[in-house]
Protein backbone atom coordinates (compact mmCIF):
# COMPACT_ATOMS: atom_id res chain seq x y z
CA UNK A 1 0.00 0.00 0.00
CA UNK A 2 1.33 3.37 -1.31
CA UNK A 3 0.62 5.08 2.23
CA UNK A 4 1.74 2.56 4.10
CA UNK A 5 5.39 3.11 3.18
CA UNK A 6 7.77 3.30 5.96
CA UNK A 7 11.42 3.30 4.70
CA UNK A 8 13.47 6.17 3.18
CA UNK A 9 14.97 5.57 -0.14
CA UNK A 10 11.32 4.94 -1.54
CA UNK A 11 9.88 8.43 -2.22
CA UNK A 12 6.97 6.98 -3.99
CA UNK A 13 4.58 7.50 -1.21
CA UNK A 14 2.12 9.89 -2.19
CA UNK A 15 2.14 12.58 -0.05
CA UNK A 16 -0.95 14.77 -1.23
CA UNK A 17 -3.13 11.91 -1.09
CA UNK A 18 -1.69 11.10 2.70
CA UNK A 19 -1.83 15.05 3.33
CA UNK A 20 -5.69 15.10 2.50
CA UNK A 21 -6.11 12.30 4.40
CA UNK A 22 -4.61 13.92 7.42
CA UNK A 23 -6.85 16.54 6.95
CA UNK A 24 -10.32 14.93 6.82
CA UNK A 25 -9.65 13.03 9.85
CA UNK A 26 -8.66 16.08 11.80
CA UNK A 27 -11.96 17.77 10.26
CA UNK A 28 -13.93 14.04 12.09
CA UNK A 29 -11.69 15.19 15.48
CA UNK A 30 -13.45 18.62 15.07
CA UNK A 31 -16.79 17.32 14.78
CA UNK A 32 -16.59 14.99 17.58
CA UNK A 33 -15.21 17.34 19.89
CA UNK A 34 -17.96 19.70 19.43
CA UNK A 35 -20.34 16.70 19.35
CA UNK A 36 -18.63 16.43 22.75
CA UNK A 37 -18.87 19.99 24.17
CA UNK A 38 -22.66 20.18 23.32
CA UNK A 39 -22.92 16.30 25.21
CA UNK A 40 -21.05 18.38 28.46
CA UNK A 41 -23.66 21.78 28.29
CA UNK A 42 -26.18 19.83 27.55
CA UNK A 43 -25.76 17.22 30.95
CA UNK A 44 -24.93 20.74 33.04
CA UNK A 45 -28.04 22.42 31.55
CA UNK A 46 -29.87 19.01 32.64
CA UNK A 47 -28.60 19.41 36.33
CA UNK A 48 -29.38 23.21 36.34
CA UNK A 49 -32.78 23.24 35.41
CA UNK A 50 -35.11 22.62 38.68
CA UNK A 51 -38.26 20.90 36.41
CA UNK A 52 -36.60 17.66 35.97
CA UNK A 53 -36.80 14.81 39.22
CA UNK A 54 -33.54 13.00 39.71
CA UNK A 55 -34.70 9.64 38.49
CA UNK A 56 -34.66 11.30 35.39
CA UNK A 57 -31.76 13.41 35.39
CA UNK A 58 -29.35 10.72 36.46
CA UNK A 59 -30.42 8.52 34.31
CA UNK A 60 -30.07 10.72 31.33
CA UNK A 61 -26.38 12.22 32.06
CA UNK A 62 -24.98 8.89 32.64
CA UNK A 63 -26.05 7.80 28.62
CA UNK A 64 -24.52 11.24 27.86
CA UNK A 65 -20.88 10.67 29.70
CA UNK A 66 -21.11 7.07 28.03
CA UNK A 67 -21.88 8.58 24.52
CA UNK A 68 -19.30 11.41 25.03
CA UNK A 69 -16.21 8.61 26.39
CA UNK A 70 -17.14 6.88 23.01
CA UNK A 71 -16.33 9.16 20.83
CA UNK A 72 -13.00 10.28 22.75
CA UNK A 73 -11.90 6.79 22.40
CA UNK A 74 -13.12 6.09 18.90
CA UNK A 75 -11.90 9.27 17.66
CA UNK A 76 -9.43 11.05 19.69
CA UNK A 77 -7.83 8.01 20.94
CA UNK A 78 -8.48 6.33 17.36
CA UNK A 79 -10.10 2.55 18.28
CA UNK A 80 -11.74 3.45 15.55
CA UNK A 81 -8.58 2.79 12.94
CA UNK A 82 -7.81 -0.80 12.25
CA UNK A 83 -5.07 -2.26 14.40
CA UNK A 84 -6.99 -1.60 17.56
CA UNK A 85 -8.08 -5.22 18.54
CA UNK A 86 -5.76 -6.08 21.65
CA UNK A 87 -6.86 -2.48 22.85
CA UNK A 88 -10.26 -2.94 22.36
CA UNK A 89 -9.75 -6.69 24.32
CA UNK A 90 -7.90 -4.46 26.92
CA UNK A 91 -10.29 -1.84 27.74
CA UNK A 92 -13.26 -3.43 27.58
CA UNK A 93 -11.94 -6.28 29.76
CA UNK A 94 -10.88 -3.60 32.22
CA UNK A 95 -14.88 -2.04 31.69
CA UNK A 96 -16.15 -5.39 32.59
CA UNK A 97 -14.43 -5.91 35.57
CA UNK A 98 -14.79 -2.23 36.73
CA UNK A 99 -18.88 -2.03 35.82
CA UNK A 100 -19.19 -5.56 38.39
CA UNK A 101 -17.19 -4.12 40.90
CA UNK A 102 -19.21 -0.67 40.87
CA UNK A 103 -22.39 -2.61 40.90
CA UNK A 104 -20.83 -4.84 43.68
CA UNK A 105 -20.20 -1.35 45.58
CA UNK A 106 -23.68 0.09 44.77
CA UNK A 107 -26.15 -2.62 45.41
CA UNK A 108 -24.56 -5.16 48.07
CA UNK A 109 -23.02 -2.75 50.16
CA UNK A 110 -25.04 -1.96 53.81
CA UNK A 111 -24.30 0.94 55.24
CA UNK B 1 14.44 1.19 8.89
CA UNK B 2 16.89 2.83 11.87
CA UNK B 3 14.59 5.00 14.75
CA UNK B 4 17.32 7.21 14.43
CA UNK B 5 17.43 7.54 10.77
CA UNK B 6 16.80 11.52 9.67
CA UNK B 7 13.19 11.96 8.29
CA UNK B 8 11.69 14.25 5.65
CA UNK B 9 7.63 14.76 5.23
CA UNK B 10 7.99 12.53 1.95
CA UNK B 11 9.77 9.56 3.75
CA UNK B 12 7.76 10.12 7.19
CA UNK B 13 5.60 6.83 7.18
CA UNK B 14 1.99 7.29 7.27
CA UNK B 15 1.76 5.64 10.85
CA UNK B 16 4.91 6.42 12.56
CA UNK B 17 3.37 5.44 15.64
CA UNK B 18 3.58 1.69 14.96
CA UNK B 19 6.36 1.67 12.69
CA UNK B 20 9.43 0.02 14.59
CA UNK B 21 8.58 -3.36 16.37
CA UNK B 22 9.40 -0.81 19.71
CA UNK B 23 6.47 1.30 18.63
CA UNK B 24 4.65 -1.88 18.63
CA UNK B 25 5.70 -2.87 21.77
CA UNK B 26 4.73 0.29 23.12
CA UNK B 27 1.41 0.94 22.00
CA UNK B 28 0.13 -2.65 23.01
CA UNK B 29 1.68 -2.43 26.25
CA UNK B 30 0.45 1.16 26.42
CA UNK B 31 -3.10 0.26 26.01
CA UNK B 32 -2.75 -2.92 28.25
CA UNK B 33 -1.84 0.22 31.16
CA UNK B 34 -4.86 1.88 29.82
CA UNK B 35 -6.93 -1.35 30.69
CA UNK B 36 -5.55 -1.71 34.38
CA UNK B 37 -5.89 2.07 34.86
CA UNK B 38 -9.77 1.85 33.96
CA UNK B 39 -10.38 -1.03 36.65
CA UNK B 40 -8.40 1.36 39.49
CA UNK B 41 -10.63 4.13 38.73
CA UNK B 42 -13.58 1.88 38.83
CA UNK B 43 -12.69 0.41 41.97
CA UNK B 44 -12.36 4.41 43.51
CA UNK B 45 -15.42 4.78 41.58
CA UNK B 46 -17.14 2.06 42.88
CA UNK B 47 -15.76 3.35 47.22
CA UNK B 48 -17.02 7.08 46.15
CA UNK B 49 -20.56 5.96 45.23
CA UNK B 50 -20.27 3.59 47.96
CA UNK B 51 -19.52 6.36 50.68
CA UNK B 52 -20.99 9.01 49.27
CA UNK B 53 -22.84 11.65 51.46
CA UNK B 54 -21.67 9.24 54.38
CA UNK B 55 -21.12 11.85 57.17
CA UNK B 56 -20.44 10.68 60.76
CA UNK B 57 -22.75 14.29 62.12
CA UNK B 58 -25.23 16.76 60.34
CA UNK B 59 -22.97 19.38 60.36
CA UNK B 60 -20.97 17.79 57.89
CA UNK B 61 -21.37 19.37 54.50
CA UNK B 62 -22.98 16.90 51.90
CA UNK B 63 -21.95 16.87 47.93
CA UNK B 64 -25.26 19.06 46.92
CA UNK B 65 -23.54 21.76 49.53
CA UNK B 66 -20.04 21.46 48.48
CA UNK B 67 -20.54 21.65 44.69
CA UNK B 68 -20.88 24.28 42.20
CA UNK B 69 -21.58 24.27 38.57
CA UNK B 70 -20.00 27.43 37.56
CA UNK B 71 -16.12 25.90 38.98
CA UNK B 72 -17.17 22.50 37.72
CA UNK B 73 -17.92 23.55 34.35
CA UNK B 74 -14.95 25.41 33.90
CA UNK B 75 -12.44 22.82 35.18
CA UNK B 76 -14.42 19.91 31.98
CA UNK B 77 -14.20 22.70 29.86
CA UNK B 78 -10.30 23.02 30.34
CA UNK B 79 -9.55 19.73 30.13
CA UNK B 80 -11.84 19.15 27.21
CA UNK B 81 -10.25 21.39 25.46
CA UNK B 82 -7.08 19.96 26.08
CA UNK B 83 -7.59 17.03 24.93
CA UNK B 84 -8.75 18.77 21.00
CA UNK B 85 -5.33 20.34 21.26
CA UNK B 86 -2.74 16.99 22.14
CA UNK B 87 -5.01 15.68 18.97
CA UNK B 88 -4.00 18.86 16.74
CA UNK B 89 -0.24 18.16 18.20
CA UNK B 90 -0.70 14.13 16.51
CA UNK B 91 -1.91 15.69 13.67
CA UNK B 92 1.08 17.87 13.24
CA UNK B 93 3.06 14.47 14.53
CA UNK B 94 1.93 12.84 11.48
CA UNK B 95 2.25 15.56 9.23
CA UNK B 96 6.31 15.59 10.02
CA UNK B 97 5.68 19.17 11.72
CA UNK B 98 7.50 18.98 14.73
CA UNK B 99 7.69 23.02 15.72
CA UNK B 100 3.96 22.85 15.25
CA UNK B 101 3.60 19.49 17.49
CA UNK B 102 5.84 21.25 19.88
CA UNK B 103 2.90 24.30 20.03
CA UNK B 104 -0.09 22.15 20.86
CA UNK B 105 1.74 20.30 23.18
CA UNK B 106 2.58 23.25 24.76
CA UNK B 107 -1.18 24.58 24.80
CA UNK B 108 -2.53 21.02 25.63
CA UNK B 109 -0.05 21.50 29.30
CA UNK B 110 -1.03 24.94 29.95
CA UNK B 111 -4.35 24.37 29.70
CA UNK B 112 -3.59 20.89 32.10
CA UNK B 113 -1.92 23.49 34.25
CA UNK B 114 -4.92 25.71 34.24
CA UNK B 115 -7.11 22.99 35.54
CA UNK B 116 -4.84 21.58 38.10
CA UNK B 117 -4.82 25.13 39.32
CA UNK B 118 -8.40 24.79 39.35
CA UNK B 119 -8.74 21.51 41.79
CA UNK B 120 -5.79 23.08 44.34
CA UNK B 121 -8.94 25.84 44.79
CA UNK B 122 -11.42 24.02 44.65
CA UNK B 123 -9.78 21.54 47.19
CA UNK B 124 -8.45 24.45 49.66
CA UNK B 125 -12.19 26.12 49.41
CA UNK B 126 -13.56 22.88 50.62
CA UNK B 127 -11.15 22.79 53.47
CA UNK B 128 -11.15 25.93 54.55
CA UNK B 129 -15.33 27.32 54.04
CA UNK B 130 -17.01 24.16 54.89
CA UNK B 131 -14.49 21.55 56.89
CA UNK B 132 -14.14 18.85 54.25
CA UNK B 133 -11.25 16.96 54.38
CA UNK B 134 -9.73 13.70 54.01
CA UNK B 135 -9.97 12.81 57.49
CA UNK B 136 -13.68 14.53 58.52
CA UNK B 137 -15.65 11.72 56.70
CA UNK B 138 -15.74 8.32 54.63
CA UNK B 139 -17.35 10.76 52.11
CA UNK B 140 -14.03 13.00 52.42
CA UNK B 141 -11.65 10.02 51.98
CA UNK B 142 -13.82 8.84 49.20
CA UNK B 143 -13.77 12.15 47.49
CA UNK B 144 -10.15 13.08 47.88
CA UNK B 145 -9.25 9.92 46.67
CA UNK B 146 -11.22 9.70 43.52
CA UNK B 147 -11.00 12.98 42.59
CA UNK B 148 -7.32 13.72 43.84
CA UNK B 149 -6.16 10.17 41.76
CA UNK B 150 -7.17 11.87 38.77
CA UNK B 151 -5.65 15.45 39.87
CA UNK B 152 -2.73 12.80 40.31
CA UNK B 153 -2.85 12.02 36.66
CA UNK B 154 -2.78 15.27 35.56
CA UNK B 155 0.12 16.21 37.60
CA UNK B 156 2.25 13.14 35.86
CA UNK B 157 0.70 13.92 32.82
CA UNK B 158 1.95 17.65 32.58
CA UNK B 159 5.25 16.49 33.87
CA UNK B 160 5.54 13.86 31.69
CA UNK B 161 4.71 15.67 28.10
CA UNK B 162 7.22 18.67 29.49
CA UNK B 163 9.26 16.41 29.78
CA UNK B 164 9.39 14.86 26.54
CA UNK B 165 9.25 18.16 24.72
CA UNK B 166 12.36 19.49 26.55
CA UNK B 167 14.43 16.35 25.84
CA UNK B 168 13.29 16.42 21.95
CA UNK B 169 13.43 19.85 21.29
CA UNK B 170 16.59 19.60 19.40
CA UNK B 171 16.21 16.62 18.03
CA UNK B 172 13.21 17.01 15.99
CA UNK B 173 10.89 14.41 14.64
CA UNK B 174 12.00 10.56 14.44
CA UNK B 175 10.92 6.90 14.99
CA UNK B 176 12.44 6.70 18.24
CA UNK B 177 10.51 9.88 19.64
CA UNK B 178 7.40 10.36 17.47
CA UNK B 179 6.08 6.50 19.41
CA UNK B 180 6.42 8.07 22.90
CA UNK B 181 4.60 11.63 21.82
CA UNK B 182 1.78 9.23 20.64
CA UNK B 183 1.50 6.76 23.70
CA UNK B 184 1.35 10.22 26.23
CA UNK B 185 -1.37 11.54 24.17
CA UNK B 186 -2.88 8.33 24.69
CA UNK B 187 -2.66 9.14 28.18
CA UNK B 188 -4.05 12.13 27.99
CA UNK B 189 -7.23 11.34 25.95
CA UNK B 190 -7.52 8.59 28.82
CA UNK B 191 -6.99 11.48 31.53
CA UNK B 192 -10.28 12.95 30.16
CA UNK B 193 -12.11 9.74 29.76
CA UNK B 194 -11.78 9.52 33.69
CA UNK B 195 -12.73 13.30 33.99
CA UNK B 196 -15.63 12.67 31.92
CA UNK B 197 -16.90 10.18 34.68
CA UNK B 198 -16.01 12.34 37.46
CA UNK B 199 -18.04 15.38 36.42
CA UNK B 200 -21.31 13.84 35.42
CA UNK B 201 -21.33 10.68 38.95
CA UNK B 202 -19.70 13.51 41.33
CA UNK B 203 -20.21 16.79 40.79
CA UNK B 204 -23.54 16.57 38.22
CA UNK B 205 -24.97 13.54 40.39
CA UNK B 206 -23.81 15.31 43.65
CA UNK B 207 -25.79 18.36 42.44
CA UNK B 208 -28.68 16.50 42.14
CA UNK B 209 -28.49 15.24 45.48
Amino acid sequence: MANQQSSSGNPSVDTEYRRKKNAEEMRYQIVSFTLMIFLTIVSFVAVGYEGFSGWFTVPFIILLAVIQVIFQLYYFMHMSHKGHEAPSLFLYSGVLVGAVTILAFSTIIWW
Amino acid sequence: MQAEERFTYETWPAEPEKATLEAKNKFLGFWFFLGGETVLFATLFATYLALKDKVPSADHALAKDLFEIPLAFAATMLLLTSSLTSVYAMYHMKNFQFKKMQLWLGLTVALGAAFLGLEIYEFNHYVHQFGHTFTSSAFGSAFYTLVGFHGGHVAFGLLWITTLMIRNSKRGLNLYNAPKFYVASLYWHFIDVVWVFIFTVVYLMGMVG
